[in-house]
């Protein structure tokens, strides 16, 4: 049995899928789990970094622009750049692109209503460490709790991104097709998650973590997280 | 001492959704001239400094650090001493 792998969830005033993604990381995938609150400096040795869902700080003057500034941020932006893996789920996206970390920006909901529903994502390539259980083309259901996720980058960003493969994730239809209609929010090429060029720095609105289980829904956010662990196996192997 | 007086909306190349849904409900009531309605923000700060050319810097670094964010949104911004 290989050591576990150990995930610090941050928890900031507001974060409310903290422990959605404490239970699925300890109870589902039987990792470790550590809170994490904002005002520390500590990261307490996490092999993983996740900033959960919520509405931090309110979502006080922009979405996750107030929490970028938390003391605990400063840590997990040195993390990040030392290729930390760090994973932002929702508003924790949101924070990510506040912080720098990932280009681009979540504007309001085009339709202007907060959208919660179940939504399909196509797996845009398993050549990651987020998605290296799947196979391209595969497509997800989990779901999505949000009134800003609609992802805007400048045109230059959005080729670069769709050059690099770092579209890991897109709205789709049930048979995997990318169409307007199977877009909830405006973003553009139905983007729904990204990651960073260095590949270890990931974002994505819908919420894998609240779908580990058959029980709750869905358990395909589940090859999320294992891709995730098994990565860290890899590393340890070769 | 300065008070600092910041409007933020969003980028012109940016649909404002917001401003969108707005100037639909201005047409319902009759007001069919209103047109390119925008929605921002207004921030008032107070900046305790003895000169303009403070005032104005702080409010600009205010604004690049946090009040703004350039992908999305423009600044603009007026001091007048108090």
């Amino acid at each position: 049995m290989s050591a576990k792998i150990k995930f610090g969830v941050v928890v900031f005033p507001g974060s409310n899928c903290d422990h959605d993604a404490y239970h699925a990381i300890k109870h589902v995938l039987h990792q470790e789990a550590e809170f994490l609150w904002h005002k520390e400096t500590d990261l307490k040795n996490s092999d993983v970094i996740i900033l959960p869902g919520g509405f931090s700080y309110g979502d006080y003057l922009r979405t996750g622009a107030i929490a970028r500034f938390s003391p605990i941020m400063n840590e997990v932006v040195a993390f990040a750049n030392k290729g930390g893996v760090v994973i932002g789920i929702c508003n924790g996206f949101q924070i990510l692109c506040e912080a720098g970390l990932l280009p681009g920006v979540l504007l309001r909901n085009q339709s202007l209503l907060f959208a919660c529903k179940y939504v399909y994502l196509r797996v845009e390539h398993s050549d990651s460490r987020f998605t290296s259980e799947h196979q391209a083309g595969d497509v997800i259901r989990v779901p999505i709790a949000h009134g800003e996720g609609n992802y805007f980058a400048e045109p230059d960003v959005i080729r670069s991104l769709e050059e690099n493969g770092q579209v890991l994730f897109r709205y789709c239809d049930e048979k995997g097709a990318i169409t307007a209609e199977a877009n909830p929010n405006g973003s553009l090429n139905n983007i729904a998650g990204i990651m960073n060029k260095n590949g270890n720095v990931m974002g994505m609105m819908p919420h894998p973590e609240r779908a580990c289980e058959a029980q709750l829904g869905s358990s395909d956010g589940r090859k999320i997280f294992e891709s995730l662990v098994n990565s860290f196996v890899v590393q340890a192997v070769s | 001492m300065y008070q600092s007086t910041i409007t933020v909306t969003l980028r012109p190349s940016i649909l404002d959704v917001q401003g969108k849904a707005v100037e639909h409900s201005l047409h319902t009531l009759g007001l069919t001239h209103v047109a390119n309605v925008r929605v921002g923000k207004s921030i008032h700060l107070t900046i305790d400094v003895p000169t303009e050319e403070e005032a104005k810097r702080i409010t600009d670094e205010a604004c690049k650090k946090l009040l703004a964010n350039p992908v999305m949104e423009d600044y603009t911004f007026t001091v007048s001493k108090i």
